[in-house]
């Protein structure tokens, strides 16, 4: 418990690392299965990143409100009932609203190829297929931020 | 077939000045309090000014801090503590640490499971914070945090601990109240921690109250009390409360120890002598990091005197003396 930020402190890094990147992992709506978040949780505490998880059956409106609070870069939701495209919408909408758009949101789960316009369309930056391997997971969150710089 | 990421365009985002964000965090904006605590705990050098700004204004928050064993269900206690206080109409700030993992860096931080509910319908701000290696239950930045929520009008506000172990006694000196919560069943446990954790306590609480064991642990922790190890302060008995989270059963008792404390501190005068010690650790602790930092940049220096060390041409102290340019002072010890 100190206090970190003193002006002539050390801080090499300052100028081009955008700090710990944070993740917060969200389950929305009527979707009571979270193994894959949980999984997804520790694959990217393992690369780093320091991961809030919201717990099961979330409205958009709560996720939003977290994720401001936490001040996350990252929204991940994994999503397997069906029922993503009305979920990130209404989530893309409450993005809007509480201007918080500066928060990538990133989809998983099971989410089919023919909707993927539908969800790039409501604000969701990246889709992570079901079938991608924990390096692409990480690589997808990182390029995001390395694109969008400090904030 | 190769697996990949389908997504958007980025916009490359503009930096806001931590300065520019100041009237906003005083005003109360919760997106520019949540960015001004992650530049605080980033340690960005170009918010230290912003901080200095929001420090003057922090000072009028009644800092509460939740500590106890892993599990002992501190973060649900919290989550009712929020309810208890917001029906009161306080506006209740709460920082929830969870450690950092020593290989990657990342954390895991779950506090908010049990607390989100609480914190959407109260309209309380709820952070997680990581440890980011630091030891002592708290992270580096906590207090920063709890500046900041403090100048936002933010009252009381919560810090919850890591689950403690040996050395996480440092939430102490952060806080005005202590809550030490402990769990029943674990009457083992009780006897490991009663040396360090059971001393600090201001108030104790014994969660799950409504399962039978319970009772057997409020009364070892009175009977523990009644023995004269732990030392109380003057004018105020140490209360031992059962709680229960699920029924929601005294947990308005507790809230009221918790504000009994507080006019306590302010009518005693104990709470100038809080408000310094707080201070005092704050500088040190800072004081420390900045010689840590500064010894991390000025890397050949530090080799050159392991090598001597390791040599056995000088002895660990006189390198640590020569470290910090007190050569004379090392020959004369």
């Amino acid at each position: 418990m100190t206090d970190t930020t003193v002006t002539g402190q050390a801080s090499s890094t300052e100028a081009h690392s955008p700090g710990i990147i944070r993740v917060l992992v969200a389950k929305l709506g009527l979707d009571g299965h979270d193994r894959g978040a949980k999984v997804v949780a520790r694959i990217l505490r393992d690369a780093g990143m320091e991961v809030v998880y919201t717990g099961l059956y979330k409205s958009p409106n709560e996720v939003v409100n977290a994720a401001i609070q936490e001040d996350v870069d990252v929204i991940g939701v994994s999503l397997l009932s069906g029922s993503h495209v009305p979920l990130f919408k209404e989530l893309g909408r409450c993005l809007r609203e509480q201007k918080a758009e500066h928060i990538f949101v990133v989809a998983g789960g099971v989410i089919p190829e023919q909707d993927y316009a539908a969800l790039l369309e409501s604000g969701v930056d990246a889709i992570v297929p079901q079938e991608a391997r924990a390096d692409l997971i990480v690589m997808t969150i990182k390029n995001l931020i390395a694109a969008r710089g400090r904030i | 077939m190769t697996v990949s990421t389908v997504s958007r365009p980025v916009k490359r985002a503009a930096y806001v000045p931590s300065i520019e964000l100041v009237p906003d965090v005083l005003a109360g904006s919760v997106l520019a309090i949540a960015r001004m605590i992650s530049r605080a705990e980033s340690g960005y050098e170009e918010a230290a000014q912003a901080l200095a700004e929001i420090y003057k204004h922090s000072g009028k928050a009644h800092i509460v801090g939740i500590t106890g064993v892993p599990g002992a269900g501190k973060s649900t206690l919290v989550s009712s503590l929020i309810k208890a206080f917001a029906s009161d109409g306080y506006k209740v700030g709460v920082i929830a640490v969870d450690p950092s993992s020593p290989f990657s860096g990342g954390a895991i931080l779950g506090d908010r499971v049990r607390m989100n509910d609480a914190a959407q319908s109260c309209r309380a701000f709820v952070r997680s914070m990581a440890t980011r290696g630091n030891l002592g239950g708290l992270a580096r930045s906590t207090l920063q945090a709890v500046d900041i929520l403090d100048a936002a009008g933010y009252s009381p506000i919560i810090i919850e601990t890591v689950g403690v172990g040996q050395d996480e006694v440092e939430v102490v000196t952060a806080a005005h109240t202590i809550v030490v919560l402990s769990a029943p069943g674990l009457g083992d446990d009780i006897q490991a921690i009663k040396a360090g954790i059971l001393e600090i306590a201001d108030i104790h609480a014994v969660s799950k109250c409504d399962k039978p064991e319970a009772a057997a642990t409020v009364s070892a922790l009175k009977g523990m009390m009644a023995l004269g190890t732990v030392k109380a302060s003057a004018g105020w008995n140490t209360p031992v409360l059962p709680v229960s989270s699920i029924s929601g059963e005294r947990i308005d008792d507790l809230k009221d120890a918790i504000g009994r404390h507080w006019m306590h501190l302010r009518e005693s005068g104990e709470l100038a002598e809080r408000q310094r010690s707080i201070c005092k650790k704050r500088i040190l602790g800072t004081a420390r990091h900045l010689f840590q930092l500064r010894f991390n940049e000025e890397v050949e220096e530090l080799e050159k005197h392991i090598q001597a060390v390791v040599n056995r041409d000088i002895d660990p102290s006189v390198a640590a003396h020569r470290l910090l340019g007190w050569d004379n002072e090392a020959q004369a010890t």
